[in-house]
């Protein structure tokens, strides 16, 4: 390690690293507490991890399947703070060792953003990487969230002076013929994507649907408008990409609409919950009073009964629920996929163990982070020595001792820097963790759609078993009265008409059921493979990373005894 | 320090007994001693030594913290002027957990202490010392206990306290500027670096200690890390999970050899940090000394002149108080002698 391959290399670079620590050094308090600001005006890990990418403005690593040459196209990439260390680091590359052959590529890609397109490095990131998609040579999407802008609310404004809220830039770039055009934008507020996910939810049952982000109510009132702002900019680009990543959901007509039709979204059945819950109140005293239909229209079905209109059919299917969870008798249908029971399980068990992972990882990180800072103090508290001991030495033996001591010094200031770069790979890595439990809720989402099905057909079937009980007694009573009873028979072709209705309703929650089943089923085959791949490669690139970055931290302090290597021979 | 160390020596290589003198001391064998809020911990004292003050070869006491402090006490008293060696602190909130770590840091410092003591020309004469070295448990804990608060102070010195209030009292009221400093530049240029260099080490010691807190945490936040690693492996099974817990076996080992490591850059960096630390607070401690002495004498100085004045003014007036007032004067004159010696 220390016998370096190159000590012709490494002797040209001594005297130039060296004269760049003396006005690195001087730059230091200045790098030191802007960095720490960043890091210290956010409190929790996610938003560290924007602020911390951003400001080292690294190429992202989440979406290896999305391998563009537009990935690494400078004007693509929305405008981000530089921060000053990072020009620094090119003069830290340059140290061969096996682990910076193997990951330069991340540090190269940042030095892309400013200097050139680099192919090449590209091409090495993603033979490292496991690509995820088999189709992802042939098309591509990409998605860019910029420009946020404040607009004023124009129509019915109670308050005077109007209400204000943030429109953002979305710009896609594509190749799919579908959308008609090769790049296109729109401006959306906020609203919109609530719109768009709700409407998701609804078209997509049964899909692992990412979720969208929190709208943040309080966190809106208490942060800086600017930094709200950014990272909401910043989540919602994440949660776009993430639908596009969706082999389905990239193809649905929503999801079009949303990103090139201007304007505000209506999309169909725009009302929101409130409004449908006071239609279905006033519903169900007509419902109780049997004047409206008390029956499920097949086409309402097909949707959940919570959050619908018709509290009539909430009421039923709640029953019907605890009638399954304390009856005595089976319900008719049952949830009998032993396979699904079995992973519905071991995906419980797998979340609480990425959501005990992903804690893990966050303190880890913050350790790290904190072990650089003080490093770095510790490196400048030497510094201030080392110039005190100049300025006030009365003999020669002290400057020889300062001396030795900036040595020291440096290596801990150049140790810092490693352990902040090591600190952003690493939760850029990390970050595969977070993501997944974002997942898990989608997860949850399709189980929910499956048993909500469930439950609207085993209550239709529980309502045909009990009319046609009833249709049953009416007959025998009616065929006991000789010549017929009109009103009975009346009732019964009223029943026979009813039962018809929800019999047909009953075919259609078996069908929705069952599609519903089919798709957590391929979901669950996607969720397995393409999770195996991004935890691999989460593993690699942080494993990767530690490695290359402990060996420069070592290389450092092997210099740094080296060069007082005479104290050592005094010492007990 | 370095050298007067190894002409000390450890007691385990005593130099030629019979040619030069020796006096070398090594503190060992922590023992805890008592309950609850009275524990403490009682050390091995073990002096060997050829000198003819001492009662034998070789001796061994037991002491506790206390007792080293008592001894630096007694010792910055009577040789004012000399640096004395510092102890480590006082602890109000360490002493009760009393972890192997600090028992054995306390040790080694005090282990040094002694042995700077020992090996300091004048200091290895004070029968301050042979008392510490050689005197059983209880004649020890008599001067202990003799020594500690306002009953230490003779009253002179109690009046000298008062003297000292007053006089800072009234130069508050009066506006008046008293010169501290002496008239010496080099010297205050040698105040002046010793003030500004505590400054600097303690900073340098503060963020020590606090690397060695960082290596910790990353050792034990790493170490959680790993168990979460093995049990999300042990969850997914096949290639992947045994990816997982490879992860998670290597990280367990790397946090141990990270608290290894914050151990080491305990004992080898951030002690000998503060040991200069505490030195450098106990050459100012003696700086003050020096300070003090030096006002006392201006005082002295000052009262002296304006006594002559009055021995003057009473010389021409009335001849019958001369005589007390010279005598006043010779007593004064003696005293400042005294000080000014002491210097």
């Amino acid at each position: 390690m220390m016998g370096s391959e190159n000590p012709g290399f490494e002797e040209s670079h001594l005297s130039a690293s060296r004269e760049e620590m003396e006005n690195l050094v001087l730059d230091d308090p200045l790098t030191t507490t802007t960095a720490t600001t960043n890091n210290n005006s956010y409190s929790s890990f996610r938003s560290a991890n924007s602020s911390i990418s951003d400001a080292a403005t690294r190429h992202p690593l989440s979406p290896p399947v999305l391998s563009t040459p537009a990935e690494s196209d400078p004007l693509l990439s929305p405008p981000v703070f530089r921060n000053p260390n990072a020009s620094d680091n090119n003069s830290y590359i340059e140290p061969p060792s096996y682990a910076d052959v193997i990951f330069s590529p991340f540090d190269d890609n940042s030095a892309n953003e400013i200097n050139r397109v680099d192919s090449t490095s590209h091409d090495l990131d993603s033979s490292l990487t496991l690509s995820r998609s088999s189709s992802s040579t042939s098309d591509y999407i990409k998605i860019t969230v910029s420009n946020p802008k404040k607009e004023q609310e124009t129509t019915n404004s109670l308050v005077p002076g109007g209400n204000t809220y943030y429109t953002y830039l979305i710009t896609t770039r594509t190749n799919i013929v579908d959308f008609g055009s090769s790049e296109f934008s729109v401006r959306r507020r906020f609203r919109d994507v609530v719109t768009l996910s709700d409407r998701l939810v609804e078209s997509y049952r049964g899909y692992f649907i990412p979720p969208r982000p929190d709208k943040n109510v309080v966190e809106s009132q208490v942060m800086q408008k600017q930094e709200f702002v950014e990272q909401r900019r910043v989540a919602l680009e994440k949660y776009l990409r993430r639908l596009v990543e969706h082999p389905v959901i990239r193809q649905s007509d929503e999801l079009k609409v949303f990103l090139q039709v201007e304007g505000r979204l209506t999309l169909s059945m725009s009302t929101d919950v409130a409004s449908r819950m006071l239609d279905g109140a006033v519903k169900l005293p007509k419902q109780l009073f049997g004047e409206s239909t008390a029956v499920m229209a097949p086409h309402e079905v097909v949707q959940p009964a919570k959050g619908g209109r018709d509290l009539l059919r909430l009421f039923k299917e709640l029953r019907q629920s605890v009638a399954n969870d304390w009856g005595g008798s089976k319900p008719p249908v049952v949830e009998e996929d032993k396979v699904f029971l079995e992973k519905k399980e071991w995906i419980h068990d797998l979340e609480q163990q990425i959501s005990n992972a992903s804690q893990q990882a966050e303190s880890l990180v913050k350790a790290q982070q904190d072990m650089g800072e003080t490093m770095g103090e510790l490196g400048l508290a030497f510094i201030k020595l080392t110039k005190f001991e100049n300025e006030e030495a009365m003999y020669n033996s002290q400057r020889v001792r300062a001396a030795d001591m900036k040595c020291l010094a440096t290596a801990a200031v150049k140790a810092s820097r490693f352990y902040r770069e090591l600190n952003a790979q690493t939760v850029k890595h990390l970050d595969t963790l977070h993501e997944y439990l974002g997942l898990m809720l989608a997860v949850h989402g399709a189980f929910s759609d499956r048993s909500s099905a469930l439950l609207t057909v085993q209550t239709l079937l529980s309502e045909l078993s009990t009319l046609h009980a009833r249709a049953e007694k009416l007959e025998a009573a009616s065929s006991k009265i000789f010549g017929g009873d009109k009103s009975r028979i009346h009732k019964i072709e009223e029943l026979k008409e009813t039962i018809r209705v929800t019999e047909d309703a009953k075919n259609v929650a078996i069908r929705e059921y069952e599609r519903i089943k089919e798709n957590n089923k391929c979901e669950l085959e996607r969720l397995d493979k393409e999770r195996r791949v991004d935890f691999l490669n989460m593993l690699k690139g942080f494993v990767v990373n530690q490695v290359g970055y402990a060996e420069k931290i070592s290389d450092v302090w092997a210099k740094v005894a080296e060069e007082t290597s005479g104290y050592a021979k005094d010492s007990c | 320090m370095e050298q007067q160390r190894s002409l000390s020596g450890s007691s385990q290589s005593p130099r030629s007994p019979s040619s030069q003198p020796y006096l070398s001391v090594s503190v060992t064998d922590p023992v805890k001693l008592g309950n609850g809020v009275q524990a403490y911990i009682s050390y091995r004292v073990i002096t060997k030594t050829n000198f003819p003050e001492y009662q034998g070869p070789e001796k061994i006491v037991i002491r506790r913290y206390s007792d080293f402090i008592w001894l630096r006490d007694r010792l910055f008293e009577k040789y004012k002027g000399i640096f004395i060696p510092p102890v480590p602190e006082k602890s109000a909130v360490e002493k009760f957990r009393f972890s192997a770590e600090f028992i054995e840091m306390r040790r080694r410092a005090l282990d040094i202490f002694v042995n700077r003591i020992a090996s300091h020309n004048l200091l290895q004469q004070s029968e301050d010392l042979r008392t510490f070295l050689q005197a059983d448990e209880e004649t020890m804990e008599r001067l202990r206990s003799h020594e500690t608060g306002i009953f230490k102070k003779k009253p002179a010195d109690l009046m000298q306290i008062f003297k000292d209030v007053q006089s800072k009292v009234s130069d508050v009221v009066l506006g008046k500027e008293k010169p501290v400093e002496e008239s010496n530049p080099e010297y205050e240029k040698l105040k002046h670096y010793v003030f500004e260099l505590e400054n600097h080490l303690a900073e340098a010691q503060k963020h020590a200690y606090r690397l060695v807190k960082r290596h910790r945490e990353l050792g034990q936040s790493l170490s959680d890390f790993g168990k979460a690693a093995k049990l999300l492996g042990a969850c997914e099974g096949q290639v992947l999970g045994k990816a997982f817990s490879d992860l998670g076996a290597k990280s367990e080992v790397l946090s141990a050899k990270l608290q290894k490591e914050a151990h080491q850059l305990l004992m080898s960096f951030e002690e000998p940090l503060k040991d200069y630390v505490r030195a450098v607070q106990s050459i100012k401690a003696t700086i003050g000394e020096r300070a003090n002495a030096f006002r006392q004498q201006c005082e002295l100085a000052e009262t002296m002149k304006l006594k002559e004045i009055n021995l003057d003014k009473l010389m021409l007036t009335r001849s019958d108080r001369v005589g007390e007032a010279e005598h006043e004067q010779q007593v004064r004159r003696r005293q400042e002698d005294l000080r000014q010696s002491s210097d």
